[in-house]
């Protein structure tokens, strides 16, 4: 194995790194970066856990190998609020509404909705259910989140107003 | 492992032609796949991500040529979606927005998977497949030709997909899928139909029915016939005609996601109403 010189932005902060050309992009975030708000659940791009925006757009990070990233600008669970300790509106929306249980898929929805909404900022029901339909939860059956995005688009609203 | 990240179409080629043992990296949502699941061997990688070339898309005349890394997403929105429809419905369809924000065109090509979406869509606008080597040069092949088989294309060592050419066509065209269940599924059934009103006739493929996409030869003779063209007029009965014959064309399989019965039928039904949206009563 060689190990490949790697320069990325992670929720602003610029971060180098040696990492071996094998490790996924969700891995080297975990094992490297101690960022382990991003989840790793099925490593088959199905679950959706996984999920950051790599420059701007919702992809899997356990697809995407970390020295692919080089260069890139990234964006996970832990950047996703406005400053270190304060919830974002889509984070303080599924608190409110019950989005999470046990909250293993909650970083990969949180990061999903987030995405999508800054594109289509008044989705209906049907619009949400498509939108998170990458997105895999075994504990809420998806009302308590449905009911998080709607919320979620009050609130984006209410802080642009 | 080693994964190059050339940053030019020559750069790229180059990287190949010096490790013929190389394996392409796109959007790796079937390639990463295969390797986290230790169905394939690390080696070296030439990862495309960052070669600007491979990611355009240009308009020439009634042609559109559609750069290899161009991606789901890049399919289902803006002007690709209005001059080619039935490629953005199909792309619409692929996995989740994740996975289309990620995959890309010519991985869909290069898989050659019989359930591939993209590939009904090209096979029934006649698209054809833009490849090239550092020693062979650039060579244009037929998507005919170039879907072989079940995951075999007709790519040499070396060679890579840089584009796709589809025509613009005037008139509707549709794209239906059956899966088990309405997102992220791989489809049991897919028909693409496209309306060529310029030359009054109709054009269908068949998705994951056969070893490749297929074309539904007798249905669209029938088509050029039954249908009154230009006006796109037909009857009830020339639907459920059409379906018959297109679901004829079928070579279905029994495996673990439908029997080939089951998928027989999803085309003859996908093929009646793609006919009807497509047709005028
Ligand atoms: C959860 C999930 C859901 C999916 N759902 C669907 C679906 O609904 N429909 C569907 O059709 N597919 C689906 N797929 C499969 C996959 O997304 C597509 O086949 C996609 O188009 C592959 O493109 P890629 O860029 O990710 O290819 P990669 O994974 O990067 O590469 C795939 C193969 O093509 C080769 N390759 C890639 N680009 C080139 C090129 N330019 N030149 C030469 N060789 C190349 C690679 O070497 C590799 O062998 C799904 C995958 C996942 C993980
Ligand atoms: S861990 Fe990446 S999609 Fe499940
Ligand atoms: S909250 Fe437990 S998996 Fe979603």
């Amino acid at each position: 194995m060689t190990d490949q010189a790697i320069a990325i932005t992670v929720n602003g902060e610029r971060r180098k790194g040696r990492t071996e050309a094998r490790t996924t992009l969700a891995d080297f975030l975990r094992d490297e970066l101690a960022l382990t708000g991003t989840h790793v659940g099925c490593e088959h791009g199905v679950c959706g856990a996984c999920t950051v925006l790599l420059d701007g757009e919702a992809v899997r990070s356990c697809l995407v190998l970390a020295v692919q990233a080089d260069g890139a600008d990234i964006t996970t669970i832990e950047g996703i609020g406005p400053e270190p300790g304060r919830l974002g509106p889509v984070q303080q929306a599924f608190m409110e509404c019950h989005g999470l249980q046990c909250g293993f898929c909650t970083p990969g929805f949180v990061v999903s909705v987030t995405s999508f909404l800054a594109e289509q900022p008044a989705p209906t029901d049907d619009e949400i259910r498509e939108m998170l339909s990458g997105n895999i939860c075994r504990c809420t059956g998806y009302q308590g989140i449905v009911a998080a995005v709607h919320r979620a688009t009050e609130l984006i609203e209410e802080a642009t107003a | 492992m080693t994964v190059l990240a050339p940053t030019d179409l020559d750069g790229a080629l180059a990287a190949l032609a010096e490790r013929p043992d190389a394996t392409v990296l796109a959007g790796g949502t079937d390639l990463m796949v295969e390797l986290n699941f230790g169905h394939r061997r690390a080696g070296v990688f030439v990862s495309l991500r960052r070669v600007r070339e491979l990611r355009e898309w240009s308009r020439v005349g009634d042609e559109l040529t559609i750069g290899a890394t161009v991606t789901y997403t890049g399919l289902e929105r803006g002007q690709i979606a209005t001059l080619v429809p039935a490629l953005a419905q199909a792309a619409r369809t692929v996995g989740s927005p994740q996975i289309r924000n990620a995959g890309t065109i010519g991985g869909n090509l290069a898989t050659a998977s019989p359930a591939g979406d993209t590939l009904p869509v090209l096979s029934a606008l006649d698209a054809v497949v833009v490849c090239a080597s550092a020693s062979a040069g650039r060579r244009e092949v037929s998507v005919h030709d170039f879907l072989v088989g079940p995951k075999r294309s007709a790519l040499a060592a070396g060679e890579l997909v840089v584009a796709v050419r589809v025509p613009v066509l005037s008139g509707p065209q549709e794209f239906l899928k059956v899966g088990t269940r309405n997102a992220m599924v791989i489809s049991i059934a897919g028909v693409a139909l496209v309306t060529d009103a310029a030359r009054g006739g109709l054009r269908c493929a068949l998705g994951s029915v056969g070893p490749t996409a297929l074309r539904a030869a007798d249905a669209e003779s029938f088509a050029a016939t039954a249908v009154e063209w230009p006006s796109r007029r037909a009857t009830p009965e020339a639907a459920i005609e059409f379906g018959r014959l297109t679901a004829g064309a079928a070579r279905p399989i029994d495996d673990h996601r439908a029997t080939a019965h089951y998928r027989r039928h999803a085309v003859e039904v996908c093929a009646r109403r793609a006919f009807e949206r497509v047709t005028l009563r």
